[in-house]
């Protein structure tokens, strides 16, 4: 690490370049298969997280803090949160708690298929990713503000 | 089943070094290797979401801790351990395996045998929710509600964490803050 902020050498910037859309990828992969493979919101969002925050430590935080800001990581973890409350309200509908409201199951082993699960799987993406990188965001800038100030 | 006690003697080992090594870098870096062992075994007792979810929480845990840590001179510990604390210690250990033994050798089989409720999700739960992930269909339909609680806490937690480090505090208008890193 670097003193002054602006990320780490050319090298980490390049494989930075060439990996993080690619984990990024894997995560939303991980998220919309949930209810099929392994994995499901809670891994994915994290995955989406790690992302951003590789992004935070090769290139410094003004690139990633570009990209999401720290309003922007609360409003989609609030996002995900009423989304996840909504579906589970909306179950009422038909009777009790979580009601897996679709009629029409699908397929088994199809992309669209298990009713909510899916859309359970990206709220909860949503809470946790922006979260996990809101909490990063937190605890990095702390010590890299207390840093500047010290110099 | 030999390889998970291979894997469990490493955790032991690294878990040891984590605690006794002077270094704060080498031993963030140990409790890495014994989290990284947790996955693999989590592997070999066929979970894989499990073992996807705390490989990736493992790694984010360890990138926030070297950050907060290193760099930050808080490594002050003491060799000096007193000749009571040491037998208080080996007395506690020793009353808690023995009871632990005591518990653990009335446990049933691993996996055997499949309660009333867990056959029911098994047997049913591809054909009720239509997801051919099982543990997926356990914890976003069977038990929704348990997911939503966890749900809650990760929220609070977040929200507790942005409430104390966050950078401007409120204060009155002509009030000057001295700050104390």
């Amino acid at each position: 690490m670097t003193k002054n902020s602006k990320g780490m050498t050319l090298i980490v910037k390049t494989i930075t370049r060439l990996t993080v859309g690619l984990i990024l990828l894997y995560g939303i992969y991980i998220v919309l298969h949930g209810h099929l493979t392994p994995g499901g919101g809670f891994a994915g969002g994290v995955i989406i997280a790690l992302s951003f925050v590789h992004l935070m430590l090769a290139f410094g935080k003004e690139v990633a803090l570009k990209k999401v800001s720290r309003p922007i990581a609360s409003l989609f973890e609030s996002i995900g949160a009423l989304m996840f409350l909504s579906i589970a309200v909306i179950g009422f509908v038909g009777g009790y708690f979580f009601l897996n409201f679709f009629i029409n199951k699908g397929t088994p082993f199809k992309l669209f298929s298990a009713g909510i699960m899916p859309l359970c799987n990206i709220a909860i993406s949503f809470k946790v990713g922006a979260g996990l990188f809101a909490i990063f965001v937190a605890l990095v800038l702390l010590k890299i503000d207390s840093e500047d100030k010290e110099r | 089943m030999i390889e998970l006690y291979i894997l469990l003697l490493f955790m032991i080992a690294a878990a040891f070094i984590a605690v006794q090594i002077k270094d704060l870098l080498s031993s963030i870096i140990a409790v890495g290797a014994a989290g990284l062992a947790l996955s693999v075994a989590f592997l070999i007792l066929k979970a894989p979401d499990l073992a996807i979810t705390q490989l990736v929480v493992e790694i984010l845990c360890l990138i926030i801790l070297i950050r907060a840590t290193v760099k930050r001179d808080t490594a002050s510990t003491k060799d000096f351990r007193g000749f009571l604390t040491t037998i208080v210690s080996l007395v506690f250990i020793g009353v808690f395996l023995f009871f632990a033994y005591l518990a653990l050798k009335e446990l049933p089989d691993f996996g055997k045998p499949i309660m009333r409720v867990a056959a029911n999700f098994i047997e049913m739960g591809q054909a009720k929710t239509g997801a051919s992930n099982l543990v997926s269909s356990v914890i976003l339909d069977f038990r929704a509600y348990d997911t939503l609680g966890e749900a809650t806490v990760l929220f609070t937690a977040v929200i507790g964490t942005l409430a104390i480090l966050r950078r401007i505090g409120r204060k009155k208008k002509d009030e000057v803050v001295k700050e104390n890193d």
